[in-house]
């Protein structure tokens, strides 16, 4: 039911709507919750709204602790 | 897809797993309980419990909306498409959930028909309903992917009521709030919102102290793995006040199976120390505070309901969402004075205790028999995030050993 995707935000329409991109399939979603996304950004959608956006910085520091797990053995 | 397939990457999920086994200590076990049931997925999906160590047990929570909405609002919502003539729009989870034997109802087969000789009553129609059923009877029951597409169907059918069956916890309830407060800025006349929206923290505090606890007996939790998109929405902070008082560790993770193994390993590290602090493994998206913009419209539209049944847990104090008083007119239960009525679960489903950890899937008589996910009798079946229906999909032919013909 939480069910919620990443997606980049392709083109800002009028309205607080958005095309996003995920996977090659583009869907208009609302961005009344995050309205600071712009072109680019990821944002993870449920529900035809996107909830919050993906912090690449966040991102990449998660992946590197995984692969210095992975590298340490 | 980015942000999807590098969290779930085998050979890093079996460095993690290794690393969990050289982390628990050998004269101890650790339970944790996933709250949500994006989480219960992920470890029936993946095969996330073949990966740990037997001393780690995880224990499914009743984090998954569908499963707990309890029967009597099913009802509700059949009542309000078969005899008030309203077109029910809905998410898809909630259209198989059987509702009371009471509402089923006669059927429209049930009269004589035009050739003059009663109708045998179509098979199975003592069945209960679903909304499903219902709309095979005729019943105007809409499945929408937004909320916003309910407010659609308002503005394309000005002269029918239109009534949101809205479900879900944190994450769902933002864009709930949203359409309502469109709706009463386009003064909307003809829609209305049946709010079955919960909370997260109050259910794991209710699992905690519930006087259920003496009944169902105590499960050891050790720590929790916190919502990933509810806290997207609510932010880190409301689970530090239960960090504490209940001296219990939370690791807030992703829904992918790397965020998860990382959790626990985090976890059993803060089990290890003596530590019972929030964490937060998920930063690519969860921040202390939390979506501004989500909880504004959420605190303008909602305010807390004193008392909630959850399926399988019972009655939890503040522990879902009303309607406030100035969107009045877009509240169905009061536009159609809709009184609650509570429905018992069948009287030998373990969901009470299957939620609380006390029992597995397998514990219980109905499971993959009486019970499956194309029948389910409990609350655990009912969506593919429950614990019973994770472990019938995923899990039961782990159960069988293996033999050479």
């Amino acid at each position: 039911m939480c069910l919620a995707l990443p997606a980049r935000v392709v083109q800002r329409l009028d309205g607080e709507q958005a095309v996003v991109e995920l996977g090659g399939v583009k869907k208009t979603v609302s961005l009344a919750l995050v309205p600071e996304a712009r072109p680019g950004d990821y944002v993870i959608v449920h529900v035809g709204h996107a909830i919050g956006l993906v912090d690449p910085q966040e991102a990449e520091r998660t992946l590197a602790l995984f692969a210095e797990m992975g590298a340490a053995r | 897809m980015k942000y999807v397939d590098e969290f779930r990457d085998g050979d890093l999920a079996r460095h993690i797993a290794a690393r969990i086994a050289t982390a628990v200590q050998p004269d101890r076990r650790y339970s944790f309980m996933e709250f949500c049931g994006g989480h219960t997925h992920a470890i029936a999906r993946y095969g996330i419990a073949e990966l740990l160590p037997e001393a780690v047990r995880m224990i499914h929570g009743p984090g998954c909306p569908v499963c707990v909405l309890p029967i009597g609002r099913i009802d509700q919502a059949i009542h309000l498409a078969l005899e008030r003539g309203a077109i029910v729009c809905t998410y898809g989870d909630t259209m198989r959930v059987p509702a009371s034997p009471v509402a089923a109802g006669p059927s429209p087969g049930d009269g004589v028909p035009l050739g003059g000789r009663a109708a045998k009553p179509p098979r199975g129609s003592s069945d209960p309903l679903s909304l499903m059923k219902a709309k095979a009877r005729g019943a105007d029951i809409r499945m929408v992917y937004s909320a916003a597409d309910a407010l659609k169907v308002a503005r394309e059918n000005p002269q029918r009521e239109v009534v949101f069956f809205a479900i879900g916890f944190e994450t769902t309830t933002p864009p709930t709030a949203l359409v309502i407060r469109q709706a009463a800025a386009e003064q909307l006349s003809n829609f209305s919102v049946l709010c079955c929206h919960v909370l997260t923290p109050s259910a794991i505090t209710h699992i905690l102290e519930s006087a259920e606890v003496r009944h169902y007996g105590t499960v050891p939790i050790d720590g929790f793995i916190g919502p990933a998109h509810v806290s997207i929405v609510i932010g880190s902070a409301p689970y530090e006040h239960f960090a504490d008082e209940y001296r219990k560790p939370v690791v807030i993770a992703g829904f992918e199976p790397l965020d998860v193994m990382q959790a626990i390993l985090m976890l059993v590290r803060q089990v290890n120390e003596g530590r019972a602090e929030v964490e937060n493994e998920f930063t690519r998206a969860v921040t202390r505070d939390g979506n501004a913009a989500a909880q504004a419209v959420v605190s303008q539209v909602f305010e807390l309901r004193e008392r909630f049944e959850w399926r399988g847990l019972g009655e939890v104090p503040y522990s879902a969402l009303k309607i406030r008083g100035d969107f009045a007119a877009y509240d169905a239960e009061r536009r159609f004075g809709l009184d609650y009525r509570g429905v018992p679960d069948h009287k030998q489903c373990e969901c009470g205790a299957i939620l609380r950890g006390v029992k597995r899937p397998t514990d219980c008589k109905l499971f993959g028999t009486v019970c499956t996910p194309d029948n389910p009798m409990g609350s655990c079946m009912v969506s593919s995030e429950g614990a019973c229906a994770a472990h019938y999909s995923y899990g039961r032919f782990r159960d069988i050993p293996v033999v050479a013909a």
